[in-house]
């Protein structure tokens, strides 16, 4: 099916822009792997979903007004009790679970993506000093990296989280929270990111173009992000994607523990866990729905993370 | 040799020091204790008696000295939430943590270990995709989403096994064990499993990769030459050779295992020390999060050491490799 689109993708004329796009190996590849185009779409519908989530909701989860215990703890539409105004059933609230999860996803991806772009601009900077000025600099980043690897991520993002808690007001608490978590999880997870940017940097540093670049004079910070930059953000990149899935995870679970996003700003994992009281009382839909949307969404990004980087493996072509 | 273990010694030492300072500066300057332990109507002059006898109205160094030298002896104060001695708190938690882990990291070998070496050596089987998109659907399931359907379907649905707890427990000195018991048992084994998941498919792929490595060398293709059977070959020369960096892996897994507990032990309500720690943050207690943090340091750093000098110890490769690149 999707050689057939591409054919007539290729037939119509294209602007030069696209035609490109669609010649490149990235693309030949990506669309000889019908797991990864699958993968992209459910990614992208979900995206979309969370992206549009209060023109395409049914409801205003977040509404008091619009809510009414009448409709509380309702089954989705094709069981018994349910109807087709609340496709998947309604919480002990009577909130609508699917725009409950429209809203909720927005929410994740919000706090993922930020997360994986501080994570991103302090682990570029830190590796690119690291590898760039060396000795001294060098040696306390990298130690400070070291003792930051010995902890797994979530402990560290628990730990902040729990600290922030500590040092503010109670009712502060709920409003920062979403920026609270996003440093929380950007500063366990930049690691990464400085220790390949040093790796790579220590490489093109003795290159000739940077040799030359210094002797004609070139000022230290336009030769580190004019020209060192553009050639270590390569493998960065793939990484990003890869911790993208990994910050929604974390992001996902911190909220599941009751440390991340309050209940009145509901990511998947707050919604998984309000749902998880009412399991035993047989009310599976509130906790299940996000949890297969949170579950889908993860798989679809990880899927497309090890293609880009089997992609950009040149070992592998 | 030496020179390597005084290096790692040394490096130990400094996490363990960064691990103490910020166990310090949370106790020290996150919040006012005070206020998070007494009620609203309790008097100034009472609140200031209380902050005496804690000791926390004395200067910075001599509470650092002090909050390192009690904590060399599991002294971590009093916790603000149970108002009681934190070590003793801990000391109440840990068996049911480590019994968890181990039972948990215990799993993961016995079943990813074979899994990997199937996948390994018939890697265009069904069995063998079958078993590696499981696994990557696996990697993908948050491990509480996978604790919940557990509980769902065993506990819910079917009723077979509890949802929470450790079921009953024999008391053998301090330490408490639920393996005794049928009951204890039949509580371990949702939580084990969910705390397993994870690692048993890192340790599957890892055997898999692994395998796949050793069996494309020429010492296999010469042992195939000679005429050995299939069987001393697979299992005599390359799953040997592969087990050098699953050792080192499982070993450190078994830190992320007492990591991960936490949520596994919130999913399941299971009375260990990762429970103790998200009630500790959720009320900002903080005796209790600094001591867990340098009891989780002190495992950390413990299983690093012992899984480096193992590794020395097991590849002679290591050792050229450092001498040739100098140290780092």
């Amino acid at each position: 099916m999707v050689e057939g689109v591409l054919t007539a993708a290729a037939a119509v004329r294209l602007p030069p822009g696209l035609r490109r796009v669609l010649d490149s190996d990235l693309w030949w590849s990506f669309s000889r792997s019908p797991v990864t185009v699958a993968a992209a779409m459910v990614a992208l519908m979900i995206i979309g979903g969370a992206l549009f989530a209060p023109w395409i909701a049914p409801h205003d989860p977040w509404d008091p007004a619009s809510l009414s215990l009448l409709d509380a703890s309702n089954p989705p539409a094709w069981l018994d009790g349910g109807s087709w105004t609340y496709p998947l059933g309604t919480d002990n609230q009577g909130r609508d679970v699917l725009s409950a999860i429209l809203y909720g996803s927005r929410l994740s991806l919000f706090v993922g993506s930020l997360a994986v772009l501080l994570a991103l601009l302090i682990g570029v900077t830190l590796g690119l000093l690291a590898g760039w000025c060396g000795g001294l600099t060098d040696t306390i980043i990298m130690r400070i990296a070291d003792v930051k690897l010995s902890f797994p991520a979530i402990l560290l993002a628990l730990l902040i989280d729990g600290v922030v808690r500590g040092m503010l007001p109670r009712d502060a608490q709920s409003e920062i929270a979403s920026y609270v978590l996003i440093a929380a999880i950007a500063l366990s997870f930049w690691v990464q990111y400085a220790r390949t940017v040093r790796a790579s940097t220590l490489v093109e540093r003795n290159k000739e173009y940077i040799q030359a670049a210094r002797v004609i004079g070139v000022h230290p910070a336009k030769i580190v992000l004019g020209h060192l930059l553009p050639n270590v953000i390569g493998p960065i990149l793939v990484i990003a994607t890869i911790n993208l899935a990994l910050a929604i995870l974390t992001e996902a679970t911190l909220s599941f523990l009751g440390v991340g996003l309050p209940p009145t700003q509901p990511s998947l994992g707050t919604l998984i866990r309000n749902g998880n009281d009412y399991l035993f009382s047989g009310d599976w839909w509130i906790s299940i729905f996000p949890g297969v949307v949170l579950a889908v969404l993860i798989l679809s990004v990880n899927l497309l993370g090890d293609w880009l980087r089997d992609a950009f493996n040149p070992k592998l072509r | 040799m030496l020179a390597f273990l005084v290096q790692r010694l040394f490096q130990a030492v400094l996490v363990m020091l960064a691990v103490a300072v910020i166990a310090f500066a949370l106790f020290n300057y996150v919040g006012d204790p005070i206020s998070s332990m007494v009620g609203q109507d309790t008097s100034v002059a009472d609140r200031e008696r209380l902050r005496q006898e804690l000791g926390l109205d004395d200067s910075f160094i001599v509470q650092f000295a002090r909050f390192v030298g009690r904590a060399a002896r599991g002294n971590f104060g009093l916790s603000y939430q149970q108002a009681r001695p934190v070590g003793q708190i801990i000391l109440e938690k840990m068996p049911a943590t480590l019994e968890l882990s181990f039972v948990a990291a215990t799993l993961a070998l016995i079943i990813g270990v074979p899994m990997g070496i199937y996948t390994g050596l018939h890697r265009d089987t069904w069995l063998s995709q079958l078993l590696l998109a499981v696994s990557l659907v696996g990697v993908s399931l948050p491990t509480f989403l996978i604790g919940i359907l557990l509980i769902l379907v065993f506990a819910v649905m079917l009723g077979w096994l509890p949802s929470f707890g450790r079921g009953s427990v024999v008391h053998f000195g301090w330490w408490s064990s639920g393996l005794v018991t049928l009951d204890g048992w039949r509580a371990i084994i949702m939580p084990a499993v969910t705390l397993s998941l994870f690692q048993m498919t890192l340790i599957m792929r890892l055997v898999r990769a692994e395998m796949f490595e050793v069996l494309r060398t020429d010492y296999i293709k010469f042992a195939r030459a000679r005429g050995l059977t299939n069987r001393t070959v697979n299992f005599g020369h390359a799953l040997k050779n592969t087990l050098v960096p699953v050792i080192t892996i499982a070993g450190l897994q078994l830190g992320s295992i007492i990591a991960f507990a936490i949520i596994t032990e919130t999913v399941f309500q299971w009375p260990g020390m990762g429970l103790m720690f998200i009630q500790a943050v959720s009320f900002a207690d903080i005796p209790v999060m600094a001591a867990y943090l340098v009891l989780v340091g002190f495992f950390f750093v413990v299983i690093n050491l012992v899984v480096d000098l193992l590794y020395h110890a097991v590849d002679p490769r290591l050792r050229l490799d450092r001498e040739r690149v100098g140290v780092g």
